[in-house]
Parts: C-alpha cells; sequence; structure tokens
C-alpha cells in the first residue's frame, strides 16, 4: 500500500520483477558476467544515488532482501514474478520460474508467478507450457524473441511454432503474454527491436493479452501505432519509470505518448526490480505532474485517477485480482 | 607529436564528427564513442571506438565502422583506415569484416542477408530528417513564423532567412544537410518543408504533421539518454579499474 501526503491509501502492484542469481559463481561465462555488469549500469545509470547498491549485493540478492524492497519498506501489494533463464550464460539459469517459485510460494499472496517458453523448441515447448501449468498454475509468460539459440538470432510472435504456443496457452487459460520488446540481450539481426509481429499476433489472438514490456524502447513510436489499433495490446512500464529522476521532461513526453496512443488503462507499472527498486519509483510517481505545454500539445494528463490505474488497477484487472479482497487480506496483515 | 601528426590528428576528427550514430543521429565524436586516433608516418590510420555497453546493437555498431572508415579514408594523405572496436561482444567480427571490406551479412556468415544494412539505413536516414525537420520547425515557430508560412516556405527562402538564434542556426544547416542526403538536390523554388517521401505539407495537417515527428524524436531521444547514462557508467567503471598510466 502507498499512503500519500493527503492519507489516502493507494493499492500497487509492481508488474515486472525478477530474483535472479548473478553472482560469479553461477557466470558460465564471459557473457554472464557482461549481462549482469550491463544491468547494473543501467541501476547505476538511472538510480538516484542513494538508491544505488553495491554490485556485489546486485549481483545475488536473497528472498528476505526482495520482500523487505518491496512490501515492507516498499509500497508494493502484490508484484509478478516475470523468468528470464539465460541458461547459456548461467549453469543454474538467471532467474527461472523454478528459481522464483521458491520466494513465490513462501508468499503466496503476494506474487504472481509466471512462466516462459521458446518456440524453437517445438514439442518441448508445448510440452513445458503443459508442465509449468501444471506445476505453478501460471497465467502468464514473459517471452524474448530476440534471444539467441544455437544459429538462430531470435524469433517472431508470428512465427507458425509460436502460434501453437499462443493456442496451447489460450485452451490453458494462460493468457497474459509479456512481450520483451525494449532493450535487448543479444540484439544482431534488424528484427530483434522490431515489434510488429506484435500486430499481427494480437489480432490472431483477441483473447489474450499482449503486454509490450518497455514499450517498444526504442521502437516506441512504431508500438504506440499497433498498440492504438489492437485492443489486446498493453504497455509494460519497466525502465521507462526510472527515468523520472534522470530525464524527468523525456519521461513527461514519453508518458503523454503513451496515454494518447495507449490510453490509461493498458498502461502498468513495474520497477524491473532489482535493476531499480518500487519505493522511490511510486514516491516519484505520485508527485510527478506533466508539464503543461506538453498536457496541451497531447491533450491528456497525469491526474490522481490515472496514477492509481497505473500503479495497481490495471494490473489487477490483467491478472483478475479482486482489489477490495487482496486489500482487506493485505492491508489488515492476513496475507502471507 | 610533430606538427604534420597533429595536424593529420585533426583532420582525422573533423571527418569523424561528420559520422552520427544512426540511431541517435548525434556525432560519434560528441557521443565520446571514439577512444583514440593513431596516425603512422604512411599515412595509415587506426580508430579506436566503443560503445555503450559490450552488447549494442552490432548491426549499428557495423555500420559506425563503415562510415568511419568511409570518411576518413576520404582524406588525400590517408593509405589505409582501420577502426577497432573496443570491448564488444562482436568486436572480432566487426573489426575483421570492416578491414576486409565485407557486407555486414557476409561478416557474420549469414549469407543473402545483405540488404539488411541497407534497410535499416534508409529507415534510420529518414527518422533523421524527421528529428531534425521538428527541431526546426519549432525553432521557427519559436521565432513567430506562423505555421501557413512554414508550409508555403521555398528551400531558397529557408537558406535566405537569417535566424536570431545560434541553436535555431545550427537547427537550419542540420535540417538542411539531411534533406539533402534523403530527398537530393532540390531548386530554390522547391518546398522547404516536406514529409520523408518528398510531399509537400499542408496547412491543414501541420499539428498533425508536428505530432508525428515529435514521436519519432521522443523515441529516438529516449535511448539517446539511455546510451549516454550507459557510457558515463562504464567511464567511471573504467576510471576507478585502470589507474592512469603514463602515455
Amino acid at each position: 500500500m502507498y499512503r500519500t501526503s493527503d492519507g489516502e491509501e493507494l493499492f500497487v502492484v509492481d508488474a515486472h520483477t525478477h530474483f535472479w542469481n548473478a553472482a560469479p559463481a553461477n557466470q558460465r561465462n564471459i557473457h554472464g558476467k557482461q549481462f549482469i555488469d550491463c544491468f547494473y549500469a543501467y541501476h547505476s545509470a538511472l538510480s538516484p544515488e542513494q538508491e544505488v547498491w553495491p554490485q556485489e549485493k546486485f549481483e545475488k540478492y536473497d528472498a528476505e532482501t526482495m520482500v523487505r524492497d518491496l512490501f515492507v519498506d516498499g509500497p508494493v501489494d502484490m508484484a509478478i514474478i516475470q523468468p528470464t533463464y539465460l541458461k547459456e550464460f548461467y549453469i543454474e539459469g538467471f532467474n527461472t520460474t523454478e528459481q522464483n517459485a521458491v520466494i513465490t510460494e513462501a508468499h503466496p499472496d503476494r506474487f504472481i508467478l509466471n512462466g516462459s517458453f521458446d518456440p524453437r523448441e517445438g514439442t518441448a515447448a508445448l510440452e513445458n507450457i503443459h508442465a509449468l501449468k501444471e506445476a505453478y498454475g501460471i497465467r502468464g509468460v514473459k517471452l524474448y524473441t530476440a534471444e539467441w539459440r544455437g544459429a538462430s538470432r531470435g524469433w517472431r510472435l508470428n512465427d507458425t511454432e509460436a502460434y501453437r504456443c499462443f493456442e496451447l496457452c489460450e485452451k490453458l487459460g494462460i493468457t497474459n503474454m509479456h512481450v520483451h520488446k525494449g532493450p535487448t540481450i543479444t540484439p544482431l539481426a534488424k528484427d530483434a527491436f522490431d515489434c510488429h509481429d506484435v500486430d499481427y499476433a494480437a489480432t490472431d489472438f483477441p483473447n489474450l493479452n499482449f503486454i509490450v514490456e518497455h514499450v517498444g524502447l526504442p521502437r516506441l513510436d512504431d508500438f504506440c501505432w499497433i498498440a492504438v489499433q489492437e485492443a489486446n495490446v498493453w504497455g509494460g512500464l519497466a525502465v521507462v519509470m526510472p527515468f523520472m529522476h534522470a530525464r524527468p521532461r523525456y519521461f513527461a513526453e514519453v508518458i503523454a505518448e503513451l496515454l494518447f496512443w495507449v490510453g490509461e488503462d493498458k498502461l502498468t507499472f513495474a520497477s524491473d526490480y532489482a535493476i531499480w527498486t518500487p519505493k522511490w519509483l511510486v514516491e516519484k510517481f505520485w508527485s510527478f505532474e506533466l508539464p503543461d505545454d506538453i498536457k496541451q500539445e497531447r491533450g491528456v494528463d497525469l491526474t490522481p485517477e490515472v496514477k492509481k490505474k497505473i500503479l495497481g488497477l490495471n494490473a489487477a484487472a490483467l491478472y483478475d485480482i479482486d482489489v477490495d479482497a487482496a486489500k482487506a487480506k493485505l492491508w489488515n496483515g492476513a496475507g502471507s | 607529436m610533430s606538427t604534420q601528426a597533429a595536424e593529420r590528428e585533426a583532420e582525422v576528427l573533423a571527418c569523424l564528427a561528420t559520422v552520427t550514430d544512426p540511431e541517435l543521429d548525434e556525432p560519434v565524436t560528441e557521443l565520446g564513442f571514439v577512444e583514440g586516433v593513431t596516425v603512422g608516418a604512411g599515412g595509415a590510420v587506426t580508430l579506436d571506438f566503443r560503445l555503450p555497453t559490450f552488447w549494442c546493437a552490432a548491426n549499428f555498431a557495423y555500420m559506425m565502422a563503415e562510415d568511419m572508415r568511409d570518411a576518413v579514408a576520404a582524406l588525400p594523405w590517408v593509405t589505409a583506415v582501420t577502426p577497432r572496436l573496443q570491448a564488444h561482444m562482436c568486436a572480432d567480427e566487426v573489426n575483421r569484416g570492416v578491414a576486409e571490406g565485407l557486407d555486414f551479412g557476409a561478416a557474420f556468415g549469414e549469407a543473402g542477408d545483405d540488404d539488411t544494412l541497407a534497410d535499416l539505413r534508409t529507415t534510420f536516414r529518414r527518422k533523421a530528417f524527421q528529428r531534425r525537420q521538428e527541431a526546426l520547425l519549432r525553432a521557427l515557430l519559436a521565432e513567430d513564423f506562423i505555421p501557413a508560412a512554414l508550409v508555403a516556405m521555398t528551400l531558397g527562402a529557408l537558406e535566405g532567412t537569417a535566424l536570431a538564434g545560434t541553436d535555431s542556426a545550427r537547427c537550419k544547416r542540420r535540417y538542411l544537410e539531411m534533406r539533402a542526403r534523403l530527398c537530393g538536390p532540390a531548386a530554390p523554388e522547391a518546398p522547404a518543408f516536406v514529409t520523408p517521401g518528398g510531399e509537400p505539407l499542408d496547412a491543414a495537417g501541420f499539428d498533425e504533421h508536428l505530432r508525428t515527428l515529435a514521436s519519432v524524436r521522443i523515441a529516438m531521444e529516449f535511448n539517446g539518454a539511455l546510451c549516454r547514462g550507459l557510457l558515463a557508467v562504464r567511464d567511471r567503471a573504467g576510471a576507478a579499474a585502470e589507474p592512469a598510466r603514463k602515455p
């Protein structure tokens, strides 16, 4: 819960968090080191100075730290935890569904655990979706279209194999497809940044939601153009949020673009924990106001009502969270 | 360093200042990508450069390496140019490919993918054109030009217009340069402001046109801000890890 300076209490969902292990002992090769170094650079570049962690802590943090940063010191009520396997870089994987399950099973009222699939695995991808549903009851997946795999330089959401996965997801009630379209892991081919495949998949699977994480950055303009046409395309604000601190005017322009094109009902707040921590992000976002010239040019405003939706109500709608019931449970200290 | 070597190094840097990061549309020199220039007695030039992270897109790295090579090779005294990308996941492929004059696809063993960079170059030239046009239009609006006048303005009139702000003058120079590159040479009576496809603007659609340009610019600037932040962190880390050495 976030309590505003006026005493109002808000329900907060952090829609994009991780519980990773990138410690040197788990790094398989130089890529493992370079990958976490790159994350740490994002963290250092865009966090306020007092929020910057030591590198060692950033490489591996324990469950207690995460729970405290999100729910005790931080204002988050519920968090969605997204996996990133990266088994080619990390011996045990970077942040797998299995690793994440350790923390989510200890705090079932706080976390929503998501899975992942890679359609290039063919039949094994389908078996894996079944297994994740059975083991964890997942309702969403995180997808990395730019990930390299052997000779493959990535895949597209409208590949035939991907469609088979979507068909299965729909059948099993896994409805939220969080698609990573933003700063990529190993982008090489020109398609790595491209987000036009979202358009095809979203049209062909109207019963699935496609949450474009990092709003397509650096192809924000392409993403907006797609999102305005597809009712089931959403924007995830991980990576966007911390620009409030580093470049507030740009942040205002980006949010105005998103409000104009995507709309206030389809944007979700996220810290991308542990790249950033939610406490300062939520505080700063609540007090953030769009400059008048930007409001006028785009004809949008970031009102308190809009902020409440972005901070929690929109993600709650995506995951069918009964907000009143969740508040009653979590705010009375009854939840775990 | 001899006077000649110093002069030649300055000439090389001036050439590099014309090379832009395709995505950010800013000179590689101003972005801090150029780490060092070495000029050999025989006219051989080595260029060390690096990008904000180990993972920065290899295709953009390749374009910049090619553009640096070609810009510096145009100097009359230059006999060879070797761009050397440092600390990057694909440094070997990029450096070997550019040195051997391979196209991007061949350098990465992706036969038949030769047009990848050509298409990407066109896309980003259009974006750069749009971004520069927006900057100039906003500068002119701030200097009290009205949309109807801007839509009707000819290229000759724009070239002859004295602008009050130094930033406006820079915007004008940058826009005219990119207009010529994207649309080719145009007569003085051609419209100053056109769409990326070369079509004239109309007054009724002016506001909408400006908003479209803003969308393109916001995406590009946002990424630029991220890149600069990452580069600053990398510089700080590098400074901490490598104690200063004697030259």
